[in-house]
């Protein structure tokens, strides 16, 4: 579905991502475990048309998508949650919701879009008048969800969905992510909780200065020396 | 009893003026941050086309609109796209400002050239016909720049607040990296952001120009209060705008009365200075509020 080949990509004159090649299939769900800094957004913020790569492709269901903006890459299928939310603090969680579906096609089924993802999220439903920036951190999280699959993407990519929440809410958003999975989506995720993360996940790659070194199932990478060493702490 | 009606209807008046010039201001400046120097001048271009089209077609300078809204659309437009688009990935910002002031001084001369150093008159048309209003006189083309004002802000509001490309542009002044993964094209919505800043420009130049007399400095008469405005409104806020331009109005108008008229600016810079020091983010809290959350 999705490839990466030999991606470079950075910032500037800097580049962070070196030779990537990666590839996720339909209905799979694929992590990048890495350390802070070893080039895990600046992938996913690459895929999403928001960084141009400096060499490589990418392709998405057999087209060329390596110079698309962030805009057509939507149109495509491919929506990135960010980290750290990034919602629209001064408008209500509705119009939040209702921007996860401004591209023309999500447009015409936005008012079902919306049933799909409240029947998913019923606390967001609890604060759709509210400003989003009232919310609390993990109530937060829920819309950032709920609000990029309101495209009905066919490639959710998840950056670091339960950085700076309570344990508690933490395991929620996992619940979450997880009730996604068994709808059958395809799922792209950054995570710094890798247990958990490659619990959920079918395959794995690891990411260490902008370079992939390890790319296996996740049970083979809960068993790896290196993974269980440098990531999990045992 | 009937002087202070008057001074107060005056004030109000002069506050209308305001509010239309500085509409299209605050919003630019809300949605693309970028403080548009040459304002006055896209005053004084809409002014000029408004004068030429109601003295060369004969027409009523209030339907010359259908035509100077869009050119100042146009002008918008095109001053986003290929004067501020490209400078937005530089370092300074402040590059953005001296663009736009050279674009004003640009403007001027070409004024000077086309024009001359003579003011254009535009035709009254009967808008400087004196109402009788009970114990309170005004013109006929105050009470239209009244109406007009009030009109594009609950317009504007209602764009921003109910359609879908409303909501795009406010959740680009809110969050610029946000909107572009909801798949908006955030240059598309400054160039459209830009543009309709101007057309309310272009709106507020037809309903001005058989008032004033137009000259190539007419814009940064106007525009040097309409910067009070949005500022003492809060930078970005429509409604601020509005109610910033009535207060400044209103004590313009009450100073330059009581106190004496040479004294009129010191009194408006006198509170505008006070209301700096004592709310430094305007009086209104935006509407289209600017904090931005890092990513």
């Amino acid at each position: 579905m999705l490839r990466l080949e030999n991606i470079h990509a950075g910032y500037g004159p800097t580049t962070i991502l070196h030779d990537i090649s990666l590839t996720v299939e339909a209905g799979e769900v694929v992590t990048i475990v890495g350390a802070n800094g070893a080039g895990k957004t600046t992938t996913l913020r690459t895929i999403a048309g928001l960084i141009r790569p400096t060499a490589g492709t990418i392709t998405f269901e057999g087209e060329d998508v390596t110079r698309l903006s962030s805009h057509e890459m939507v149109d495509r299928g491919i929506t990135l949650i960010p980290e750290g939310r990034q919602l629209f603090p001064d408008m209500t969680v509705q119009e939040n919701l209702l921007m996860g579906a401004y591209r023309k096609a999500a447009r015409q089924h936005k008012d079902a879009a919306l049933q799909e993802v409240l029947s998913l999220f019923p606390r967001v439903r609890e604060r759709l008048t509210q400003k989003a920036g009232s919310l609390s951190g993990g109530e937060q999280q829920m819309v950032a969800i709920a609000r990029g699959m309101m495209a009905r993407p066919k490639l959710l990519m998840f950056d670091e969905p339960s950085l700076g929440l309570a344990p508690i809410i933490v395991t929620q958003v996992f619940d979450v992510i997880e009730t996604i999975v068994k709808t059958g989506a395809t799922v792209l995720i950054v995570e710094q909780n890798v247990f958990h993360t490659l619990k959920a996940a079918d395959r794995g790659y690891v990411l260490e200065n902008g370079e992939i070194v390890l790319a296996d199932t996740s049970d083979a990478l809960l068993h790896n020396d290196h993974v269980r060493q440098a990531y999990l702490g045992i | 009893m009937n002087t202070f009606l008057q001074v107060l209807t005056n004030g109000i008046m002069l506050g209308s003026l305001f509010a239309i010039v500085a509409v299209g201001l605050t919003l630019i400046f809300g949605i693309v941050k970028v403080v548009n120097f040459a304002h006055g001048e896209f005053l004084m271009v809409g002014m000029y086309l408004t004068y030429v089209l109601t003295t060369w077609m004969g027409i009523h300078p209030f339907a010359t609109v259908i035509l100077v809204a869009p050119a100042l659309f146009l002008l918008g437009a095109v001053t986003q796209r290929f004067l501020i688009q490209p400078l937005m990935s530089a370092d300074d910002d402040h590059i953005q400002i001296f663009a736009t002031v050279g674009l004003s001084t640009a403007l001027i001369n070409l004024a000077l050239l086309v024009f001359g150093a003579d003011i254009a008159s535009t035709p009254a048309s009967g808008l400087r016909t004196p109402l009788q209003l009970g114990p309170v006189r005004l013109l006929s083309g105050q009470v239209a720049i009244l109406v007009a004002s009030i009109a594009v802000v609950v317009v504007l509001q209602l764009f921003l607040s109910r359609t879908q490309t409303g909501r795009a542009i406010r959740a680009v002044a809110q969050n610029r990296a946000a909107a572009q993964l909801m798949g908006i094209n955030v240059n598309w919505i400054y160039i459209l952001t830009f543009g309709i800043g101007a057309a309310c420009v272009g709106v507020a130049s037809v309903l001005i120009a058989p008032l004033y007399p137009t000259s190539s400095g007419i814009g940064t008469y106007f525009v040097l209060t309409a910067f009070v405005v949005v500022v003492l409104g809060g930078l970005g806020s429509i409604g601020g705008a509005f109610a910033g331009a009535m207060i400044i109005g209103l004590i313009d108008s009450f100073a330059g009365f009581y106190i004496g008229s040479d004294l009129r600016e010191v009194a408006v810079f006198g509170v505008f200075l006070l209301i700096l020091i004592l709310k430094p983010s305007g009086l209104f809290s935006s509407r289209l509020n600017l904090s931005h959350v890092s990513p």
